[in-house]
C-alpha cells in the first residue's frame, strides 16, 4: 500500500489541484457577483491552448502563461458582453463558450501544427526547489517538485479571499450577488462590477487551463481539461461558495484523482474506466447529498436592469 | 445631519426645489411638469393615488431615475443628480419602498456598502473599517433613539428594525433631506408611531423630511406642508397649522379637501353591512398545521364578511395557506360548501369556488417577469378560456382588459411587464382577477395593504358586492379601522388560535386590541390563555 499512499501521491495531488483551484476561484468571483458561470471548462481549454501556442511560438513558457491569461480575460469579456451587455441567458451563453472553446482549440491544433489532436512539446514551466525548505528531512521532496503555478494557486486563493471578504470592493461584489437592486440603491455600480468579475473569472480559469498544459506535460491535447471546469464548479458548490472549504474540496478531488492514476499503474484488476471516473463519482455523490441551495448567493443567475 | 443650524423660514431658498420635472415611460407620463418646493426644516407630505408618480418623483430627486426634463435645486443651487452618489453628495438620502437591505449581510456591512472610501487602495486592498463603522452606527442610533444591534444579520430583523437600519443608511452621509417612501405601509401601529416620532426628532435636529403616505392621520399629525399629486401633476398644495391637527370640523374639512385632490372624488363611504347571513360556505373543523396554527374552528356563511384580526405573525398567513391548500393540513377538516376538501390540492379547491387574494403578492399572486395580460390569465386557462390546443391572444387580452377596466388599473399597456405597474395597481389587478373568478368563498389576505384611499375603498366595495351576491368572504387584515368598517363579524387570532369572536356591530377597538395582545382574557370557551402555546415571530 505504501507505494500508493505516499508523499509522491500528495505531490501529484497538489499538482492536479492547481488547475482546479484556479478555475474554482474564477467561478467563485463570478458567482459571488451573481453570474452563474458554467463556462469555466471552455475558458480553461482556451487558456491551455493559448499557453502552449505562445510558448511554441516564442519559446518562453512565461509569455505563454501571460498570453493564456489575456485570452481568458478576452473570453470573460465576450461572456460579459453577451450576458451583462445584451442580457443573453447565462446558461446558454456559457454553454456557447464551452462549445466554442472546445471546438475552436481542437480545430486549431491541426491547422497550427499539422497533426490531429495533439501539439508538439513546448517549453514548460519548470519545477522550482525552494531554498531551505527543500532540504527538510521528509517533506523536503515536496518543495522540489512543485512549480511557481502551484504556489501561485494558493497565493491567489488568499488574495481572492481577502478581496472578497475583507475589502470594500469585495463587499460590493457580494452585494451584487445577493441583491443587485439593493446594491444599486446603495450606489454600487452593479453592471460594471459584474463585468470586472467576469474578466477576473476568465483570466483565472484560463490560468488554470494553462497550468494543465504548460506545467504538467508541456503540450496541448484536444479536450485535455476533461471536465475539470465542471469539477471546479462542483467544488465551488460543495464548498458553499466560500474560499477555504472550496479549496479543500479541490484538494480532496485531486487526492482521489491522484490515487486513481497510481492505482491504474499498480492495480490492473480494476477496470481503468472505473478508476478514471472516481473523482467525478465523488463529485456527484457530494453534490447529491450535502449541498443545500440555501448557501448560494441569493441573486445568482438573475440579470440586472434598472427600472 | 445636525451640523447645520435651522435657518428661519422665509429668509432663505427652499431646501429642495424641483422645477418642471417630466418623466415619461414609453408613452405614459409618470411626472408631468411637476414643481415642488420643500422648505428647510419641515416635514413635507407627498400624497397621491397609487401610480400618481410619487415614487418616480422621489427617485428622480434621489438620482436613481433620470428625468426627461426639468431642473433640481438644492439650497438654491442647481444640481445634476445622475446617480444616487450625486444625490448623497448633495445631502439627499432616501428610504425606499422596497429592496434596500441585503439579508445575508449584517447591519454594519449594509452600512459599509454606502460608506464608500474615497481612494482606490482603501477600496480594493485595505480591509473595510467595520469597527469604525460600527462605532458610528452606534452614535447615529443613539442620536435617533434607535435600539439596533449593529452586528445582527439583516435577514433576522423584523420590519421595524429593518426600517431603522434603512433610515440610518439614508442618514449616513449627513443627509439634510430625507425622503421616506411609504415608510409605514408595512409597520404595525406601534412601530408606525415610533417612526413618526423619529421624523419629529429629525426635524428638531434641523433635517428636512419628505414623507409619502396614504394614511391621513399620519399626514395630519406630523406634516407642515402637503403636496398632492394626481395623474403625474400637482393638484393641490397647502400648509397644515397647529389648529388643523386637532380633531374637529377644521381638520375634517382639510382632510376632505386632500382626499378630493388625491382621488378626484370624496372619500368612498364604507359599504353597508350585510343582511342576515345564509348557509355556511366555508367551514373549518379543528384545523391545524401541527406547528403554528390550530386547532381553529371557524365558519364563513353566504352573505357575510368575516374578518380575522390580529397582530401580524400570529398564524394568519398559515391559516390562509391551510384553507387554500398549499400548507399541509395535520389536523381537522376543511369544508367548502358541503364538500370536504381536506385532502384536495389548491386546484380542486379553486374549482370548488374558492378565490384567493394572496397576502404576499410577489411570492404567490403574480409572476413578476410576465405581462399584465399573462398575469390576468392565471387560473383562467383551461376551464374558463376554453380547452383548446392554443390560447387565443385575443381572448387573453379581452379578459385582462375587462379586469383592468373594472378595477381602473393604471398601466402603460396590457402587454407591459407587470413590474412596470406601481404596487397598488398590481394589487388591483390581482383583486380584479380573483373577483372575476366569481368565487363562492373569497379569502382576502391583507387586500388593501399599500393601497391609496380611493383604491382601498374600491376594494372594500367590491368585497361587499361579492358578499351581497351571496358569497362568503374571509378578510385577513392587520388594520383595525378596516376590519371595523368592512366586516360583519370579527374574529381575533393570537398564537395560532381564535381567541375572540364578535359581531362587528358590537365590537370596539379596545376589546379587539385586548384580545390581540392577550391583555384581555379570550372569550371563547375552552381556550384558556395559559394553554396557548406561544408562536415565535
Ligand atoms: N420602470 C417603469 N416602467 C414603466 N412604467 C413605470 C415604471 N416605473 C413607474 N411606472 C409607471 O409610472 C406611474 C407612477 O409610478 P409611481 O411613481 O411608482 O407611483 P406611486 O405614486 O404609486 O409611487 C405608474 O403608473 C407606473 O406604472
Ligand atoms: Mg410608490
Amino acid at each position: 500500500m505504501s507505494d500508493v499512499l505516499n508523499l509522491a501521491w500528495v505531490v501529484s495531488a497538489i499538482t492536479l489541484a492547481t488547475p482546479l483551484i484556479l478555475a474554482m476561484l474564477g467561478g467563485l468571483i463570478s458567482e459571488r457577483s451573481g453570474v452563474i458561470n458554467i463556462g469555466l471548462e471552455g475558458q480553461m481549454l482556451v487558456g491551455a491552448f493559448t499557453g502552449v501556442l505562445v510558448s511554441y511560438l516564442t519559446g518562453s513558457a512565461v509569455l505563454g502563461l501571460a498570453a493564456a491569461v489575456g485570452a481568458g480575460v478576452l473570453c470573460g469579456l465576450v461572456f460579459a458582453a453577451l450576458t451583462i451587455g445584451i442580457h443573453a441567458d447565462q446558461i446558454v451563453a456559457a454553454t456557447a463558450v464551452n462549445l466554442v472553446g472546445a471546438g475552436l482549440t481542437a480545430a486549431l491544433v491541426p491547422i497550427v501544427w499539422g497533426v490531429d489532436g495533439i501539439s508538439p512539446e513546448v517549453a514548460r514551466i519548470p519545477a522550482v526547489s525552494v531554498p531551505g525548505l527543500s532540504s527538510l528531512p521528509i517533506l523536503g521532496d515536496v518543495f522540489t517538485k512543485l512549480t511557481v503555478l502551484d504556489y501561485a494557486a494558493f497565493g491567489l486563493a488568499v488574495a481572492v479571499w481577502w478581496l472578497l471578504f475583507r475589502t470594500h470592493l469585495g463587499l460590493q461584489l457580494r452585494a451584487c450577488g445577493e441583491s443587485p437592486e439593493a446594491a444599486d440603491t446603495a450606489g454600487v455600480p452593479v453592471r460594471r462590477l459584474r463585468v470586472v468579475a467576469q474578466l477576473c473569472a476568465g483570466g483565472l480559469a484560463a490560468l488554470g487551463g494553462a497550468s494543465l498544459s504548460l506545467a504538467t506535460i508541456g503540450l496541448f491535447v484536444a479536450s485535455m481539461s476533461q471536465g475539470r471546469g465542471f469539477l471546479a464548479l462542483a467544488a465551488l458548490l460543495f464548498g458553499k461558495w466560500r474560499v477555504w472549504p472550496a479549496v479543500a474540496v479541490c484538494l480532496l478531488f485531486s487526492l482521489v484523482d491522484a490515487l486513481q492514476l497510481r492505482l491504474q499503474i499498480i492495480e490492473s484488476a480494476i477496470p481503468h474506466e472505473l478508476l478514471i471516473a472516481l473523482p467525478y463519482l465523488l463529485a456527484v455523490l457530494a453534490l447529491a447529498t450535502f449541498v443545500g441551495r440555501a448557501a448560494a448567493p441569493a441573486a445568482i443567475g438573475r440579470p440586472f436592469t434598472r427600472r | 445631519m445636525t451640523t447645520r443650524r435651522p435657518v428661519p423660514a422665509g429668509e432663505d431658498s427652499p431646501a429642495v426645489r424641483l422645477c418642471d420635472i417630466t418623466k415619461t415611460y414609453d408613452a405614459f407620463r409618470a411626472n408631468d411638469h411637476v414643481t415642488l418646493d420643500v422648505a428647510r426644516g419641515t416635514i413635507h407630505g407627498l400624497l397621491g393615488e397609487n401610480g400618481a408618480g410619487k415614487s418616480t418623483l422621489m427617485n428622480i430627486l434621489n438620482g436613481s431615475v433620470r428625468p426627461d426634463g426639468g431642473r433640481i435645486e438644492v439650497d438654491g443651487r442647481p444640481v445634476r443628480l445622475r446617480t444616487t452618489s450625486d444625490a448623497r453628495a448633495a445631502g439627499i438620502g432616501m428610504v425606499h419602498q422596497h429592496f434596500s437591505l441585503i439579508d445575508r449581510l449584517t447591519v454594519v456591512e449594509n452600512l459599509a456598502l454606502v460608506a464608500r472610501p474615497s481612494s482606490w487602495p482603501r477600496r480594493c486592498v485595505m480591509p473595510v473599517d467595520l469597527v469604525g463603522i460600527e462605532e458610528r452606527a452606534r452614535l447615529l442610533a443613539d442620536r435617533l433613539r434607535f435600539a439596533v444591534d449593529p452586528r445582527a444579520r439583516c435577514g433576522s430583523l423584523g420590519v421595524g428594525a429593518r426600517q431603522r437600519v434603512e433610515i440610518m443608511k439614508a442618514l449616513w452621509h449627513h443627509a439634510q433631506v430625507v425622503i421616506m417612501d411609504e415608510p409605514t405601509a408595512s409597520l404595525s401601529p406601534v412601530e408606525a408611531q415610533e417612526l413618526l416620532s423619529t421624523l419629529l426628532t429629525l426635524r428638531e435636529q434641523g433635517a428636512t423630511v419628505i414623507l409619502i403616505s396614504h394614511k391621513m392621520p399620519e399626514i395630519l399629525a406630523v406634516c407642515d406642508e402637503v403636496t398632492v399629486l394626481r395623474d403625474g401633476r400637482v393638484s393641490r398644495r397647502l400648509s397644515i397649522g397647529a389648529d388643523d391637527r386637532d380633531p374637529g370640523p377644521r381638520r375634517d374639512r382639510l382632510e376632505a379637501d386632500l382626499v378630493q385632490a388625491m382621488i378626484g372624488r370624496p372619500r368612498p363611504d364604507p359599504p353597508a353591512r350585510a343582511a342576515a347571513p345564509g348557509s355556511p360556505r366555508l367551514v373549518l373543523h379543528g384545523v391545524g398545521d401541527g406547528a403554528r396554527v390550530g386547532p381553529v374552528d371557524l365558519s364563513v356563511h353566504a352573505g357575510e364578511i368575516v374578518a380575522v384580526a390580529g397582530v401580524e405573525g400570529n398564524g394568519q398567513a398559515e391559516l390562509i395557506e391551510l384553507i387554500v391548500g398549499v400548507r399541509r393540513l395535520r389536523t381537522g377538516r376543511v369544508l367548502l360548501g358541503s364538500r370536504d376538501v381536506s385532502s384536495d390540492g389548491p386546484r380542486t379547491r379553486l374549482a370548488c369556488g374558492l378565490g384567493h387574494i394572496a397576502e404576499d403578492r410577489h411570492a404567490a399572486a403574480i409572476a413578476t417577469r410576465m405581462s399584465v395580460t399573462a398575469n390576468a390569465a392565471f387560473g383562467f386557462v383551461g376551464a374558463r378560456m376554453g380547452r383548446r390546443w392554443w390560447l387565443p391572444a385575443r381572448t387573453m387580452r379581452a379578459h385582462a382588459g375587462s379586469i383592468v377596466d373594472r378595477m381602473s388599473v393604471r398601466l402603460p399597456g396590457l402587454g407591459a411587464n407587470i413590474e412596470g405597474l406601481s404596487g397598488g395597481n398590481q394589487q388591483k389587478l390581482v383583486v380584479g382577477r380573483e373577483l372575476a373568478r366569481d368565487p363562492s368563498v373569497l379569502i382576502a389576505g391583507q387586500p388593501t395593504r399599500g393601497l391609496d384611499i380611493g383604491a382601498a375603498g374600491d376594494v372594500h366595495r367590491e368585497l361587499a358586492a361579492l358578499r351581497d351576491g351571496g358569497a362568503g368572504v374571509l378578510l385577513v387584515s392587520m388594520d383595525l379601522t378596516e376590519v371595523l368598517a368592512v366586516a360583519d363579524r370579527i374574529v381575533v387570532m393570537r398564537s395560532g388560535r381564535i381567541v375572540g369572536d364578535v359581531p362587528a356591530a358590537d365590537a370596539d377597538v379596545d376589546t379587539l386590541g385586548g384580545w390581540m395582545t392577550g391583555a384581555q382574557p379570550s372569550e371563547q370557551k375552552g381556550v384558556q390563555p395559559s394553554e396557548q402555546k406561544l408562536v415565535g415571530a
